[in-house]
């Protein structure tokens, strides 16, 4: 049991990481946003670039890799999605199209070869028995901590209540002066730095190569949907709740941990049929974020 | 008299330029070329060492002479083509074809995927087009058994069949499981069996069940994640309190490189043996950075001397690439050359008369000593001869940054004694990881 719940919070961790960035630009901008993981794997690749064939100092590449991908984001945000923000589907299917293309260039430019960058924090800790490498529980530090800051943010600052003012009604706060335009660049500039440092914390873990937005992609929506819709809260415990259900998988059918994807989507599948507004869709209503 | 005087300045420059040209040694008559289709999947390291391996053994065949074919010289010529069978096996059929209809290329060579050669195979029987083929999958050659007018023109070179990569990557297992028994004294070493879940392991599990408690293993548990899993540290966690001692794994997919970096990072204390595709390839260590340490796997190529041919080809080819070779190198290496004896032995370029010639091959390769087929009435026919002598493949190991030999070491293979003796020159001891002996000693 103490393997699962281990490894169950770190696995949580991690996706929640991915979840919060991608629950915040659809809370705010309306945007199913299908380009995040690119964003992610562009944050992982300028990383490798930076220091394993340039020798930069990690903790710099980081941040020269959250400040690229954010502009990313807003230069994304402002070329494709914000001309046709009132159509979702579009949106989706020319979000899907950018991660596609980023894909490309990026095998024209590395080829398939699936390479590693540093841990931020190498070695391994042993916890009730278990071993967690420290990166992974770097990973579970970074999405409390990105919670609290994120809950800081939104409660207590300007930029937070016309980011949720915006979530809220669009129309109103546009009424009430605030620029919605600008706030939702704003937040999709913050989504893509959220999905920058979940590269830096996540890609030290799996291998860098440029199908690794795919698989990311998939658990994200899950625990995004399973969470709820708009609720950064709502994808955080989903997260969790699909990193247990992969763990359990695994140590309790080894011979079908191939199916621990399967699982966990299943569940989420089973969770919809019973809540369509997912877990949390309801409780949350009033936060929207 | 000017107008004399620029016309016979104008007759003396057509004289000298006459003399000059007619003087000039007569450029070399282009030969015609003998076209070789290299398919490979180019945006990975794997599939790009098709193309190096048949480069380098097409311009060495040029130097010497080219082929000699009714009297006339050949060259040869590689047309490379990416197969991208790695993300689409409809992609590697398509280029298969295009080399044929398009290109006009006498023979194909390459491909590494199951599947993807499967359906080339058919192409090939389409256009009773001499292919050559790496992958492992013996459904392939159980097609030539069962139709053999069709499927004659297939043959595997420089690599072998999943049921001998099986008693291979068995046979590291058994290497390892003897220095656990040297080293740490423990009798019936438990192991981890680890598959990625994809066809062409599912026959690993019974052969593992049958085989690893014949040779004094105990089998603690199989797991079988994902091809395309990015994280294992769940699935490691679970086989180290299974207590075993060892781990056997059979990767190729995208979890290759994740398996052993995370075994290597969370210093699981079970020997790690088996099959890594990407295991071998130059840039695997800084892949893995270097937590692939002490990780044993199964390989068809290794730097030592199992013929004539290898050292002064592992040379050549780092010298000329920077790179390691990989299974596509060799067997994409080896294949000009022996499509150049058939071709020789045959005197034409017929497809029918070549598979009898090609049948007969009987020469030494870049990774073994000697190459044959086995023959039409075997029941895998079309596949390299494997045993002493023959092709055995290797088991290597990761040792300080270094890729080292570590099998055949000259002990009898899977308790068959015909193996005994059989140790290449540049062969090294096998070492269990470090951090493994200290956890066991303590217990």
């Amino acid at each position: 049991m103490a393997k699962i719940i281990v490894n169950g919070l770190v696995s949580g961790g991690v996706y929640a990481v991915l979840a919060v960035g991608f629950s915040l630009v659809f809370g705010v901008a309306r945007i199913l946003n299908m380009a995040h993981t690119a964003f992610y794997m562009i944050a992982a690749f300028f990383i490798f670039v930076c220091t394993v064939m340039s020798g930069f100092p990690l903790l710099l590449s980081v941040a020269l890799a959250i400040f690229l991908v954010s502009v990313v984001g807003i230069l994304c945000h402002k070329l494709f999605f914000d001309r046709i923000k009132e159509h979702t589907i579009p949106v989706m299917l020319v979000s899907v199209g950018l991660a596609i293309l980023f894909q490309e260039l990026l095998v024209m430019g590395f080829g398939g070869t699936y390479r590693a960058i540093p841990p931020l924090v190498a070695g391994f800790v042993e916890i009730a028995g278990v071993r967690v490498p420290w990166q992974h529980l770097l990973a579970l530090g970074t999405s409390i901590v990105i919670l609290i800051g994120l809950w800081l943010l939104l409660s207590k600052s300007r930029l937070g209540k016309a980011i949720r003012a915006v979530a809220n009604d669009r129309e109103i706060a546009n009424v009430m002066g605030i620029d919605v335009g600008w706030v939702c660049t704003i937040t999709v500039g913050i989504s893509a730095g959220l999905a920058a440092i979940a590269g830096a914390i996540v890609a030290p873990i799996v291998m860098v190569h440029p199908l690794m937005w795919m698989q990311p992609l998939v658990i994200t929506l899950a625990a995004v949907v399973l969470g709820g819709l708009g609720s950064i809260r709502g994808s955080v415990i989903g997260a969790f709740i699909l990193g247990f259900a992969e763990t359990a998988t695994v140590f309790l059918m080894p011979m079908g941990s191939f199916l621990k994807g399967a699982v966990a989507l299943g569940i989420m599948i089973v969770v919809l049929l019973l809540r369509p507004d997912g877990l949390f869709g309801v409780i949350f209503e009033e936060e929207r974020l | 008299m000017k107008s004399k005087i620029l016309s016979l300045l104008l007759l003396c420059v057509l004289v000298v330029t006459s003399v000059i040209v007619g003087c000039a040694p007569e450029a070399p008559e282009a030969r015609p070329t003998i076209k070789i289709g290299v398919l490979g999947a180019l945006d990975f390291e794997s599939g790009k060492h098709f193309g190096y391996g048949a480069k380098m053994a097409v311009d060495e065949i040029n130097a010497a002479g080219g082929v000699l074919v009714n009297g006339v010289r050949y060259d040869m010529e590689a047309v490379i083509v990416d197969s991208n069978e790695m993300l689409s096996v409809a992609d590697a059929v398509a280029a298969a074809e295009n080399l044929i209809t398009l290109d006009k290329v006498n023979c194909i060579v390459g491909c590494l995927r199951s599947e993807a050669v499967l359906g080339i195979q058919d192409v090939a029987a389409d256009y009773k087009t001499i292919y050559l083929s790496s992958s492992s999958a013996p459904e392939q050659s159980m097609r030539v058994a069962k139709d053999y007018d069709r499927y004659k023109y297939w043959f595997r070179v420089g690599t072998v069949h999943s049921g001998n990569a099986g008693k291979i990557i068995f046979g590291g297992a058994d290497l390892v499981a003897n220095a656990v028994r040297r080293d740490l004294g423990i009798d019936t070493p438990k192991v981890a069996v680890v598959l990625e879940k994809l066809t062409w392991t599912e026959p690993m599990i019974p052969a593992a069940q049958g085989l690893l408690p014949k040779l004094g293993m105990e089998i603690v548990g199989i797991w079988q994640p994902s091809a395309t899993a990015s994280d294992v540290t769940a699935e490691l966690s679970d086989i180290k309190d299974s207590g075993a001692h060892m781990i056997m794994r059979v990767v190729s997919g995208p979890i290759t490189s994740v398996l052993d970096k995370q075994w290597g990072e969370l210093q699981i204390p079970a020997a790690l043996c088996g099959f890594n595709l990407e295991g071998t390839s130059y840039g695997f260590w800084e892949n893995t950075m270097g937590k692939c340490n002490y990780a044993e796997l199964t390989s068809v190529n290794a730097d030592v001397k199992a013929s004539d041919i290898t050292l002064p080809f592992y040379d050549n080819f780092v010298e000329r690439y920077g790179e390691l070779p990989l299974l596509g190198a060799t067997m994409a290496y080896d294949s000009p050359y022996i499509l150049k004896a058939a071709i020789e032995r045959a005197d034409t370029l017929d497809s029918d008369a070549l598979v009898i010639e090609i049948e007969k091959t009987d020469q030494p390769i870049s990774n073994a000593p000697r190459c044959t087929f086995d023959p039409l009435g075997s029941e895998l026919p079309h596949e390299m001869t494997f045993g002493p002598g023959y092709m055995t493949g290797y088991s290597m190991q990761w040792q300080d940054g270094k890729l080292m030999c570590v099998w055949p070491d000259g002990r009898p293979f899977l308790g068959d004694k015909k193996w005994e003796g059989l140790r290449y020159e540049g062969t090294v001891d096998y070492k269990l990881p470090p951090w493994m002996v200290e956890y066991w000693k303590s217990k």
